[in-house]
């Protein structure tokens, strides 16, 4: 049972849903954060004076899925948030001790 | 009887030579015999006093507001609403006399009127103010409002540069002295038949130098007397809504016409030019300062394009009705190209903190604007000049203008600054000024989501 996280692009938010969903993910929790990387900020001009903005616009996801499911679910996301561009963003993979689903008390993989 | 019939003929010829070559607002305490009251040009001025306070608020107001940062959203869009609340009251009291009251004797009658007027005292719904033709006049009760919208929003534009840490206590105080020694002495001078740059020829369609130089100086004295905001210019001070900024740049041009075509004071054919060059002045001074952008390598901006409308909505003021539609398409390119390089390029290098830009834009686009009167106003050029107009000896007259304007405002407005601190401090407390003065002056936040 992992936890993966995943920095993205936010327009690339529904391709990564519809690939995540067909790789079998049933649930999944979104956030907007910002953020930098190799791509830096942004520069913007207001009558002529610059600011660089440091941390650029990110979409987060964090789906929860099952060891077998862990490598389609990377691979979903991996080709599907890719634009070839700086600033794609990562995928993170972290174990997970256990899971629980609130309304029934079931644990781990029948929770997820 | 036959010197008076004679001292009356010649009364009107020089003043219809005058008004030939000057056709700037208001000769409200010039008699005329048995004036007739037209209903159309009332209606247009009454209209026209409404487009100027559809300008400030909410035109002004959101476009000052959405160039201040979120914090003090509320503190820009309330100084600007009750400094013009509170210069309807002192108009009313003591500024309508004080710039259109009944002439005054001596050297003195140069700069004010006298204050039989005061609380609009002799006025009625059957008392009369002239306008540029013989014999046609318009209520005084409307000349009254209309030039009550003027002032209003020229103080209001002067606090473009003090947003963001003046007291509100401050600048409510700072607006009564400043609109007494500043605004009224130089709207007598420029307007009043018996002021002292009307009787010179300035040429001054809707109050360039009353409204523009005016604010644009005074906003410079006033922000260096007051200091930088903290964190200027090392802190990032993004506009915090260009969406606010542009809908109020849409409502200040679209109640310029108020404004320049209201200064007429007449629904005709002058009116018609002056509405004819705010719109064209306006849209090559828009397009030209994107243009200016791109090619000093920066993108084609939003702000930019806001920026220019107002610079050329500044600097067809005075030119309104004394240019060719041709002469107002380059007089407002021109303006924009030079505030374009005074607010990114004059401003850093000189340091002062003019926040929201009122002397990068009113001051430089204003005095752009005056001396450009002195030469689009040519026959030439398409202008309405007279037979044996001289443009050099125009420009010198300009020039004297506006360099008295830059003197006048400058001296009033650092007095009107030390009376504000002396009775109220001036400036807020720095947990204030960082937390924003919405919260510390008003105690609300523009936004709760």
């Amino acid at each position: 049972m992992k936890l993966i996280v995943a920095i993205i692009k936010p327009f690339k938010l529904e391709d990564v849903r519809d690939a995540l969903a067909a790789a079998g993910v049933q649930g999944m929790t979104v956030s907007e954060v910002r953020g930098f990387g190799r791509q830096k900020g942004q520069t913007e001009i207001y009558r002529g004076a610059e600011y660089t903005t440091a941390f650029v616009p990110k979409v987060r996801i964090e789906v929860v899925v099952s060891d077998g499911v862990v490598a389609g679910a990377i691979e979903a996301i991996q080709t599907t948030a890719n634009s070839g561009s700086i600033g794609d963003g990562k995928i993170f993979v972290i174990d997970v001790d256990q899971a629980v689903r609130i309304r029934t008390g079931e644990l781990n993989e029948d929770a997820i | 009887m036959q010197l008076s019939l004679r001292n009356r003929f010649t009364r009107l010829a020089a003043m219809s030579a005058m008004l030939m070559t000057m056709p700037a607002a208001a000769l409200a305490n010039a008699a005329a015999a048995v004036p007739t009251v037209d209903k159309g040009d009332t209606a247009w001025m009454m209209t026209s006093s409404l487009l100027v306070l559809m300008m400030i608020l909410p035109g002004l107001a959101l476009f000052y507001g959405g160039l201040a940062r979120s914090k003090n959203m509320l503190s820009v869009m309330t100084q600007v609403g009750a400094v013009a609340a509170l210069t309807m009251l002192v108009w009313v009291g003591w500024g309508y006399t004080e710039a259109f009251g009944p002439d005054r004797e001596g050297f003195l009658g140069n700069i004010i009127s006298g204050f039989g007027k005061a609380f609009l005292h002799d006025v009625s719904s059957s008392t009369t103010a002239a306008t540029f033709s013989a014999g046609v006049a318009i209520p005084e009760y409307v000349f009254v409002c209309f030039q009550m919208t003027f002032a209003a929003i020229t103080i209001a534009l002067v606090l473009g540069s003090v947003v963001e840490r003046m007291k509100f206590a401050a600048v409510m105080v700072f607006a009564v002295v400043w609109l007494t020694i500043v605004y009224f002495p130089i709207a007598h001078m420029v307007w009043a038949s018996t002021g002292y740059f009307f009787k010179m020829g300035a040429l001054d369609y809707a109050g360039g130098t009353v409204v523009h130089i005016n604010s644009g100086v005074s906003a410079l004295v006033a922000c260096i007397m007051l200091g930088k905001r903290l964190g200027y210019p090392k802190e990032p001070m993004a506009p915090h809504s260009l969406t606010m900024t542009g809908i109020g740049t849409g409502l200040l041009w679209v109640g310029w016409f108020g404004f320049n075509a209201g200064s007429a004071l007449e629904a005709n054919g002058s009116a018609g030019l002056a509405m004819m060059n705010t719109f064209v002045a306006t849209a090559s001074a828009g397009l030209a300062w994107m243009l200016v952008e791109r090619l000093t390598s920066h993108k084609p901006s939003a702000l930019g394009f806001c920026s220019g409308i107002i610079a050329g909505l500044v600097a067809v003021t005075p030119a309104a009705g004394n240019s060719g539609p041709l002469g107002a398409i380059v007089l407002g390119a021109v303006a924009a190209i030079v505030c374009f390089f005074a607010v990114t390029k004059l401003k850093p290098k000189l340091g002062y903190d003019d926040a929201l830009d009122t002397f990068g834009i009113h001051g430089v686009g204003g005095i752009v604007g005056a001396l450009g009167t002195g030469i689009v106003y040519s026959a030439a050029l398409g202008g309405p000049s007279p037979d044996g107009w001289e443009m050099g000896k125009q420009l010198v007259t300009q020039a004297m203008a506006v360099g008295v304007t830059i003197l006048w405002a400058a001296i009033g407005t650092a007095i009107a600054i030390v009376v504000a601190k002396l009775l109220t401090g001036l400036r807020v407390k720095e947990e204030v000024e960082r937390e924003g003065l919405d919260l510390g002056e008003h105690g609300e936040r523009a936004y709760n989501y």
